[in-house]
């Protein structure tokens, strides 16, 4: 027995009475609980921080009901059957990509969003999100492991494409997270440790080259980028105000709907990305370590899962979704407080916001698939 | 399954469960750091954001970077700043919200005059998204006793603030605003465009010309402060400062001298002067009239004074010099002759017999010389000189489209080659492919004719056809042509020296035989000085040569057999006169041209007042030689 299934002996138990109603369903009912805790939690938070408007909850909770709904049918499938139609579903994410860059539309400055007639305009970065994971989980499951050098700069080359192309939308948040799943993707199927840091190498030393090729305005830029408090008026403001939300919280918080920094307008996007500085301004420090630890929990179970699924595929894909997850959180949290750059990364399952909620359900949703289909030991 | 591979997989399977651990140690090395940031700003910094949470009273100011100035060539101010008083009104500073406005609108509207429409665009000031805390301006331009009536009785006037600021000053205002644009207010759609927090104190930004082009470097970087206020809003200390960063002061090659008398010149006139320093491309007058105040427009026009501009017939707003497109009639012809020689098609000792008009046909369409019963055997010089139409119907006859197009784009038509000018537009030059796009047909012979006397389908700005008397001046020496003298003092050669983009410039033209510039050039002076010059009365009298080319644009087609008489016809249909040329004529200081609309001939409206600015460029002020104004006739 896996190390992981020994710590968690409940999720076992219903083995034993024979198949119950979750594994009918394929759920799991661990994972369950911890998504309707954040959610609830995240409701809460969001009705604070959206100027308690009633109609963002609701529309919310539908997005929440749509979500799940799809989380349900994705564990239905299993990723393994449908696996020779990963590349066309790469091929295609690839094309949408392109398509937005030429024909896109969006807000502030960035082109994000595909309008299709006929159906509901859509983000088609979000889709890549599961689809760089899978392709290459389908495409290094099916090679050697450790992989060979030349499969490993194949697999570079497939997650740098929609990296790229996302990044020129601009998104950055979006690119990094998919460039991440990727790379965890290569990390699990055994990458070499000398591959590993040669390429840590290779990166920290083309930096200052990068820097001195720069010229002033684009260096200033970066300085603005990684240091925001050098422009309090502008990319600044945020960051101030948000360490001042948090800060003022305290250990206990000033209490549901009590929070000034966000109810008199200081802090900006307070039901999107910067939501957890309302969190952490009305319920303090136990508030957002209450957060942390259901996220805790949550990759916990993914690492548990990605532990005991038996085929490469299964668990190459689900140990890369729940580092992805785990990186939503640190680099939301790490850039709210104020000790990464502000990228738009939303908080997982918590800010406001339909595609994100979808795309981490359906991931969610294929990590309870792999689960259901482990091979059954008595 | 044999050994070996069931091996190899379990020791697969190790190794990723030994991965699963790596990446649970990271997970909480990261997650034990985030909660050690929480702790410290939550628990260790915890009594310092509280107070900055509660101190509403600590506010960050931006401040405005002072406007860039701008100087003529000579070190004259032609755009300036002055101060100004707004009355402004913080909104968080008024109890019982929108109830709390309305009353102290009410007791301000005891205290000062405020109409309805100013009440109006508070309202929607107020509701554009803000920063809290600051103020939302009501009125501009309070009077000494306006301030002085609400000092007194701040006390009744909570969040009511008085806040001075500089705003732009057009010393010589009127003559200037077509060559240096101006600044007004900042409106929802250009506030959408601008970089929010470089603009957050600013509430001007370049609308037109000069001051548009070189908004960036006029406006300068934003300054901030931390103050802390009492409850009225009061400052009580500055906390920290960090200075604004100045706009840059910009130089033109723009004479005032010179614009001013150009401008008076045209006054009561519809047309425009473009002058340019052939050594430099610099432009040093660009006037249109009629023209208007750029003052007005810089703290709010008024409704009833904007309509009246804009519903004038004679459309002041509109900038004849860059965007008004006029066909450039006889101005054209040395552009022509230099186009048959130089192509190797016309044979310099051509010469022909002109009997009045041209055809193409035996018995076909007359095509008229303005010269009734012709000006007899005409060879290239005399054919410049006199303006002679016959010339050029032949050698565009022979020519066609091509060769013309060719060397009329290298003289900067049918393209935009003034540098920092937005508005500039590049008019028509009309390529057989052109007309094949925009009239659906193709080229015929007879607009070839029409093309060679400057007539048709071609248009020209005043400043492309100062551009092209640069080039004619320079014997084919281009200079980028531009405003901008110099930046912070710093020359400026072109525009790409401070980061912008260069427009698109023919490369400098070449001639096969050098000495036909001389020719061109022999026959522009004479145009000037010669016995049958059609400028001749303008260039009288002078102690200096100059050298140039008349014109005169139908606004009316002509019909066959038919005798044109200037007075009968609407002044709106009668001929626009046209002019351009240099002076000296050997070592040019300045290149000119000169439209005035529905002016008549282009000897007698247009070549005078090039004269005029001529002498006060070359002989200064003092100047008392006044060109003769005639009424000849030309082509």
């Amino acid at each position: 027995m896996a190390d992981f299934q020994r710590w968690a002996p409940d999720a076992q138990k219903h083995l034993k009475q024979g198949p119950g109603l979750w594994v009918k369903l394929r759920l799991d009912p661990f994972l369950l609980v911890l998504l309707f805790a954040i959610m609830s939690f995240g409701l809460l938070v969001l009705y604070s921080g959206s100027g308690s408007s009633e109609a963002a909850v609701q529309k919310q909770l539908i997005r929440y009901g749509l979500a799940l709904l799809g989380m349900v049918i994705i564990t239905q499938i299993n990723l393994r059957n449908v696996q020779r139609w990963i590349p066309l579903f790469y091929i295609i994410g690839l094309l949408l990509l392109l398509a937005v860059l030429l024909f896109g539309v969006g807000a502030k400055g960035a082109q994000r969003w595909l309008e299709i007639p006929g159906l509901p305009r859509f983000q088609p970065s979000e889709v890549m999100k599961l689809v760089v994971p899978l392709t290459l989980s389908w495409y290094l499951s099916s090679r050697p492991r450790p992989p060979h050098l030349i499969h490993v700069l194949v697999a570079v080359v497939l997650v740098t494409l929609p990296v790229l192309l996302i990044a020129r939308q601009p998104d950055l948040g979006t690119a990094l997270l998919i460039g991440s799943s990727g790379a965890f993707v290569v990390f699990f199927a055994g990458l070499l440790w000398r591959y590993l840091f040669a390429a840590i190498a290779i990166g920290a030393a083309g930096l200052p080259l990068l820097w001195t090729g720069m010229r002033e305005y684009q260096k200033q830029r970066v300085i603005t980028f990684l240091d925001p408090e050098s422009d309090p008026l502008g990319a600044g403001w945020n960051i101030i105000q948000s360490k001042i939300a948090i800060g003022s919280g305290g250990i206990d918080g000033k209490g549901w709907l009590q929070g000034t920094q966000s109810h008199l307008d200081f802090l900006p996007e307070t039901h999107t990305d910067f939501i957890v500085a309302v969190l952490a301004e009305e319920f303090g420090l136990m508030g957002v370590c209450l957060l942390l630890t259901l996220y805790f929990l949550v990759l916990i179970r993914g690492l548990m899962i990605a532990g005991s699924a038996t085929h490469p595929f299964d668990r190459m894909l689900a140990a890369s979704l729940t580092l992805t997850f785990f990186v939503y959180v640190a680099v939301n949290i790490g850039m709210v407080t104020g000790i990464l750059p502000v990228v738009g990364v939303p908080l997982p399952l918590v800010s406001y916001g339909g595609t994100a909620a979808v795309t981490l359900m359906a991931s969610l949703g294929i990590l309870m698939s792999i689960h259901a289909r482990r091979p059954q030991r008595t | 399954m044999p050994w070996s591979k069931m091996d190899t997989q379990r020791q697969e399977v190790s190794q990723f469960r030994a991965r699963l651990w790596w990446a649970l140690l990271v997970i909480v090395i990261v997650f034990v750091g985030l909660v050690s940031r929480l702790v410290y700003l939550q628990v260790w910094q915890y009594e310092r954001y509280a107070t900055e949470s509660d101190d509403n009273r600590q506010q960050l100011q931006a401040i405005a970077p002072t406007r860039g100035l701008i100087y003529d060539t000579n070190g004259a101010l032609l755009a300036g700043n002055r101060a100004s008083h707004s009355l402004t009104l913080v909104p968080e500073q008024l109890i019982g919200g929108r109830r709390g406005i309305d009353n102290v609108l009410a007791e301000l509207a005891q205290v000062v005059s405020i109409d309805q429409n100013d009440v109006k665009r508070f309202n929607r000031r107020l509701n554009q998204p803000r920063r809290p805390h600051s103020p939302v301006a009501l009125r501009f331009q309070l009077n000494p006793t306006e301030i002085a009536q609400i000092t007194v009785n701040q006390h009744r006037l909570p969040g009511v603030r008085i806040v001075p600021e500089l705003v732009r000053f057009y010393p010589l205002d009127k003559g200037f605003v077509h060559a240096l644009g101006y600044v007004g207010r900042i409106n929802d759609r250009e506030l959408a465009k601008l970089d929010s927090a470089n603009y957050s104190a600013t509430h001007h930004v370049g609308k037109l010309g000069v001051e548009r082009f070189y908004e960036t470097e006029l406006h300068g970087n934003v300054g901030y402060q931390t103050v802390e206020t009492n409850a009225r809003g009061r400052v009580l200390q500055v906390l920290d400062r960090f200075e604004p960063v100045p706009g840059k002061n910009i130089t033109l090659f723009l004479d005032a001298q010179l614009q001013q008398a150009a401008a008076k010149l045209l006054e009561g006139k519809r047309g425009a002067i473009v002058a340019i320093d052939p050594k430099t491309g610099g432009v040093l007058a660009m006037a249109s009239a009629p023209s208007y105040g750029a003052n007005q427009f810089v703290t709010g026009i008024s409704n009833a004074n904007y309509q009246a501009l804009r519903g004038s017939d004679d459309l002041p707003l509109f900038n004849r010099a860059l965007r008004g497109r006029y066909p450039p009639a006889s101005t054209v012809k040395p552009v022509m002759a230099i186009a048959g020689m130089d192509s190797g098609i016309i044979s310099r000792k051509y010469s022909l017999w002109d009997p009045g008009y041209y055809q193409l046909t035996e018995g076909g369409r007359l095509y008229r010389d303005w010269k009734e019963g012709g000006h007899g055997q005409v060879d290239m010089h005399k054919s410049i000189v006199e303006s002679v139409d016959t010339y050029y119907y032949a050698i565009a006859h022979i020519m066609g489209n091509d060769p013309m197009t060719k060397y009329l784009a290298q003289f900067g038509l049918g393209q935009v080659t003034i540098a920092d000018q937005p508005e500039a537009t590049k008019a028509v030059l009309p390529t057989q492919q052109w007309k094949r796009i925009n009239r659906s047909a193709s080229w015929f012979p007879g607009d070839s004719l029409n093309l060679g006397i400057g007539q048709g389908f071609l248009s020209a700005t005043p400043t492309q056809l100062a551009t092209m008397a640069m080039v004619l001046a320079n014997k084919g020496k281009w200079h980028q042509i531009r405003m901008i003298k110099a930046i912070n003092d710093q020359p400026v050669e072109k525009v790409s020296d401070i980061g912008r983009n260069d427009p698109k410039q023919p490369s400098d033209v070449a001639l096969e035989r050098s000495s036909d510039w001389n020719k061109i050039h022999n026959a522009m002076i004479d145009v000037m000085h010669g016995k049958k010059g059609t400028g001749r009365r303008s260039g009288a009298e002078s102690s200096y040569k100059m050298a140039g080319k008349t014109g005169t644009a139908q606004v009316l087609g002509i019909k066959q057999d038919s005798t044109y008489d200037a007075a009968t016809i609407a002044e709106r249909f009668r001929d626009h006169g046209l002019y351009i040329g240099w002076a000296p004529a050997k070592d040019p200081v300045i290149a000119i041209a000169v439209i005035i609309e529905n002016g008549g001939g282009g000897s007698s409206a247009a070549a005078p007042l090039a004269r005029k600015l001529f002498d006060l460029s070359i002989l200064g002020a003092q100047s008392k030689t006044k060109a003769k104004e005639g009424a000849e006739n030309d082509g």
